[in-house]
């Protein structure tokens, strides 16, 4: 349930250079956020900081940000190696967040929804008060003004300053969502690397859809807890996305440059709404075969077709290959559909 | 008691027990010398006894958070299957989650205890060695908590009220329980918990470990024996996080506030349920006796009420726990 063992890692140096996390290319750093933190040589998915995130799912300048006041306390007085009160000052001064959660209301391509967004530059997106009220809140405001409800995940899990406060969280976005199913309204849950503990085991999983990035860590157990605990090595792609959809645990997983075309015709779905095929979608053939590189096993011309590698069945060293693999999976399969048409 | 159960004690973090066993050990050797030599010694036995209680009384009433955790694992302690002995007139285990397994780390069945009938649904840690292995440790995995929610879907159905006990270290963290969606299992139960019809009374007895534990713990009621933890993550984990040391577990412990005492302080538990003098490890019965009196009273009052009042209250008191504050006010204060 625990964030920080993913807070190190993750830090962009703040040179020209950056270099994948996963295949260790040296990526020009101008180049990778305009590709919004994808790598251009792995299709490796990076973190990306939650405002970067709206921006780059909502309609420009649709978005109006809700409950953008709300600050934690330090209820426990806790005191690890800095009092939590005073972690909390600096870490608000240093991000210029109040908090680990974005929301708001917006219109993806003209769908008007609400939005959240776990911002894990702020310690480790961890769920703690502010993060649990606010998407509590996100749904309450989905359920009120009959829109759909579209949750960004990216956390370690429950925030531990706030011990069972932050625990008790997880109930409270569940008891939500809850309402909100009952009332009819609709939800759609997108995880990003990394999404585990306790983010996992409360709203992330039980929205009407489930998303995730390519090779996103998801999981309810952090990896290094599971390993220590059955002594054992993980197998390659545990706990990625590729690996989750595998085993049936995840709807779909969508690439970061599909991501908002994907959520409006999701939501056009869900809302009855019209669509169009907008051009910053793939062709329906290229989605069908291409989107995420699983599903063409699902049909019998997916088992004639060229061998996908099973996301845990992977022969390279680095756990992230997976998510290469999707994405040049993903890569390939629409010139091969592009070709029968 | 024997040196080597002594070693035990102080290794496993009850070091202060120590002079509690020891007077403990004392006082029957006092005895069995009174009874071997007919000689009367009740007056210093007495003196004894009164001194091992008052002393016990200070060591239980001073105990630190960390101290706690341990009498909350410690192995006497009564769990689930001791309520389902002696607390329950009858009990018809229902097994498996009609999906994948039958977990023997959580125990569901249809119970019976005076004029109350219930489903219980209770996490199970083992008495034996083999027991413990069989079940785990009271760490559940996904088929575990499916097969709760089965059960909890079917007491609706029989409109019976739902009883949990909860006492795990935690959900357990592993290859097969991740492939088959620990995080979304226990997620699923949260969700469905709000939803359902009858009562919810939970209980925690011993250790209430994180989602682990709430996993099975959206009750109307949530009670917490005096001396158990309901816990965010285990002290150990938390440790190893953010002090990088697994060793300072004491000081975890007590940062994250973990007690009885701290969780009805917070509003994150609606009643502490006193343990007998010296732990409810010292007398499992008075202890179980304590959480059957409680539960009477609970499930008396929770089903006079309607289903939709029911389910707002639980709603309600759940999305009420840690507001946060607006930024002015925290500027102000
Ligand atoms: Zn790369």
């Amino acid at each position: 349930m625990a964030w920080t063992r993913f807070s190190k890692k993750k830090d962009m140096p703040g040179g020209l250079w950056i270099k994948c996390d996963d295949c260790g290319a040296m990526l020009f750093r101008k180049e990778f956020e305009a590709r919004h933190r994808v790598c251009a040589s792995c299709g490796y998915h990076f973190t990306l900081p939650g405002r970067e995130r709206i921006r780059l799912t909502v309609d420009e300048g649709s978005f109006e940000e809700l409950f953008d006041d709300l600050v934690a306390e330090d209820r426990l007085g806790f005191v690890d190696r800095q009092p939590y009160g005073e972690k909390l000052a600096a870490t608000r001064e240093k991000t210029r967040e109040n908090d680990a959660m974005i929301v708001g209301t917006a219109t993806i391509q003209g769908h008007p929804c609400v939005i959240g967004v776990m911002n894990f530059q702020f310690l480790g997106g961890s769920m703690g008060m502010v993060v649990g009220e606010k998407i509590s809140l996100a749904i309450e405001t989905a359920r009120e003004q009959g829109v759909p409800v579209i949750l960004f995940s990216c956390s370690g899990g429950a925030r531990m300053h706030e011990g069972a406060i932050s625990l008790m969280q997880m109930a409270k976005t569940c008891a939500a969502l809850s309402k909100l199913r009952a009332a009819g309204g609709f939800s759609i849950s997108v995880m990003t690397h990394p999404t585990t503990g306790g983010v996992t085991a409360s709203f992330a999983s039980v929205c009407d859809l489930l998303l995730a990035e390519p090779g996103a860590l998801i999981g309810f157990a952090g990896p290094r807890v599971i390993a220590t605990t059955i002594k054992k090595e993980l197998p390659k792609g545990f706990q990625r996305a590729e690996f989750l959809l595998e085993k049936g645990q995840i709807d779909r997983i969508v690439a970061r440059d599909e991501m908002r075309g994907e959520l409006a015709r999701l939501i056009a779905y869900a809302t009855g709404a019209p669509f169009r095929l907008d051009e910053t979608l793939p062709t329906p053939e290229a989605r069908v075969a291409g989107s995420n590189g699983r599903e063409s096993q699902a049909g019998p011309a997916g088992a004639s077709g060229p061998a996908v590698d099973s996301a845990a069945g992977g022969d390279d060293a680095a756990p992230g290959d997976a998510s290469r693999k999707a994405r040049s999976n993903g890569r390939r399969k629409p010139a091969a559909a592009a070709r029968k048409s | 008691m024997t040196e080597h159960k002594q070693a035990d004690t102080q290794q496993n973090g009850l070091g202060f027990e120590r002079p509690l066993l020891e007077m403990e050990q004392k006082i029957e050797e006092l005895k069995r010398l009174a009874q071997s030599t007919h000689l009367d010694l009740s007056g210093e036995i007495l003196a004894l006894e009164e001194r091992l209680r008052t002393q016990t009384a200070e060591v239980y009433g001073n105990l630190s958070a960390w101290e706690k955790v341990n009498v909350a694992r410690h192995a006497e302690r009564p769990m689930t299957s001791d309520y389902i002995q002696t607390m329950l007139d009858d009990f018809v285990e229902l097994h498996g989650d009609r999906l994948f397994g039958d977990d023997r780390a959580i125990v569901t069945g249809l119970a019976t205890m005076g004029r109350h009938r219930f489903m219980l649904i209770g996490h199970r840690k083992g008495k034996t060695v083999k027991d413990r292995l069989a079940c785990n440790f009271g760490c559940a995995h996904p088929e575990g908590y499916r097969k709760a929610l089965q059960k909890m879907r079917l007491a609706e159905r029989m409109r019976l009220p739902v009883v949990t006990f909860i006492n795990t270290p935690g959900a357990y963290p592993g290859i097969g329980a991740e492939e088959r969606g620990q995080a979304a299992a226990i997620a699923t139960n949260i969700l469905e918990m709000f939803d359902l019809s009858v009562p919810i009374v939970s209980i925690v007895i011993g250790e209430g470990g994180s989602g682990g534990a709430l996993g099975i713990g959206v009750g109307d009621r949530v009670g917490i024996l005096e001396h158990a933890y309901y816990s965010v993550i285990s002290p150990e984990g938390c440790a190893a996080i953010l002090w990088k040391s697994g060793e300072k577990a004491p000081e975890a412990a007590e940062a994250l506030k973990l007690t009885s005492g701290h969780l009805l302080q917070h509003g994150l538990v609606d009643e502490v349920i006193p343990e007998p003098l010296g732990g409810a490890h010292r007398d499992p019965q008075g202890t179980i006796q304590n959480v059957r009196s409680r539960l009477e009273t609970w499930l008396d009052e929770l089903t006079a009420l309607p289903s939709e009042e029911l389910k707002e209250q639980r709603f309600r008191k759940f999305r009420g726990m840690g507001l946060p504050v607006h930024a002015a006010e925290l500027a102000g204060s």
